[in-house]
């Protein structure tokens, strides 16, 4: 195949691998977050996306201020009704395949927001992929957080080609 | 602190259906909803309350009548606040609209119409603020239930953890 002596011997010409495991791991290291910030948990998401904590080295720090560039939404706040259908908006506007962070005990269950306005738990809107507590939560659970999706993605099925397409 | 202030109002604006009090430092004026546009246009323009802070209601549901409905004045020349208080009825929870001495009215009084119901005549621009079109009741009255939501979309039913 590579008969030209000039260049050096052929290595790793094939690789074995499984396509799930191989796309995967793509995905997993390429989070495109849209930060759907609504409340305090912001100061948070802006402490562990900045240097000290620095979520970028997981691949899953660029944010992207569109959905339609976005893989991965995080809910950061309390979200209430009147907020309800753009949240679900902003999800249907996402392109396959997409994961969602509820950041925030106000996002994962309303926390001590039990009343009129607010809704108590996004999945009440949208499904949600992993919960991340706290009041807000510390930047090692929210990268906890990350990585445990980062293992949902490596180990869930990427069909490239289905019934649809 | 401002005595001087507290006892001009007290004079001038005391009378039998006006009782002025003095609650925590700060002067109090309880009067009927009769007599509020008269005595808040004299508070502005003769002594010189020139801020609208807020208004607010309470909701009293054992007590006739049930409302009060509370306003907070400031003087920026004094540096003194000044809280006027009256009554309404839960059958006829209507005051006059301060719109045409203070600008800012519009917005507050907005809010407390959607939050308490209260019905501020005279301001012909009461849709909700904070709220959305369609909410029904108003939800910082005490026999609005706790738990009661309103949604703008249908709920989604989560799926049974697996």
């Amino acid at each position: 195949m590579n008969a030209d002596p000039r260049r050096p011997a052929p290595t790793l010409d094939f690789l074995t691998t499984k396509k799930d495991e191989l796309i995967g791991w793509a995905r997993k290291f390429s989070l495109f977050p849209y930060p759907f910030v609504t409340a305090c948990c912001a100061m948070e998401f802006m402490s562990v996306s900045s240097t000290l904590y620095d979520t970028d080295r997981f691949g899953a720090a660029l944010p992207r201020f569109s959905p339609r560039q976005s893989d991965l939404l995080m809910v950061v706040g309390t979200v209430n009704h009147k907020q309800a259908p753009i949240l679900r908006k902003i999800y249907e506007q996402m392109c396959e395949p997409k994961w969602v962070i509820a950041f925030g005990v106000c996002a994962t269950s309303g926390g001590f927001y039990q009343n009129y306005a607010a809704v108590a738990g996004i999945d009440r809107i949208i499904p949600v992929d992993v919960f991340i507590p706290g009041c807000p939560p510390r930047p090692e659970m929210v990268i906890d957080g990350i990585m445990k999706l980062q293992d949902k993605i490596a180990g869930s099925k990427h069909p490239i080609v289905n019934e649809r397409f | 602190m401002s005595a001087p202030i507290q006892a001009t109002i007290r004079e001038q604006l005391g009378g039998e259906d006006v009782d002025v009090s003095v609650s925590h430092g700060m002067t109090v004026l309880d009067l009927p909803p009769a007599r509020l546009l008269a005595t808040v246009r004299r508070l502005k323009e003769e002594l010189g309350f020139d801020l609208f802070l807020d208004v607010t209601a309470v909701d009293w549901p054992q007590r006739e009548p049930r409302f009060d409905v509370v306003y907070h004045f400031y003087s920026t020349a004094q540096r003194v606040r000044v809280r006027v208080r009256t009554r309404v009825t839960e059958a006829e929870p209507a005051v006059d609209t301060l719109t045409g001495l203070y600008g800012s009215a519009r917005y507050m009084e907005r809010e407390c119409h959607e939050m308490y119901g209260i019905d501020f005549r005279g301001n012909f621009d009461l849709r909700p603020i904070l709220l959305y079109e369609g909410f029904v009741g108003h939800p910082l009255r005490k026999d609005y239930p706790k738990r009661r939501e309103q949604w703008l979309i249908p709920e989604r039913k989560p799926e049974p953890a697996s």
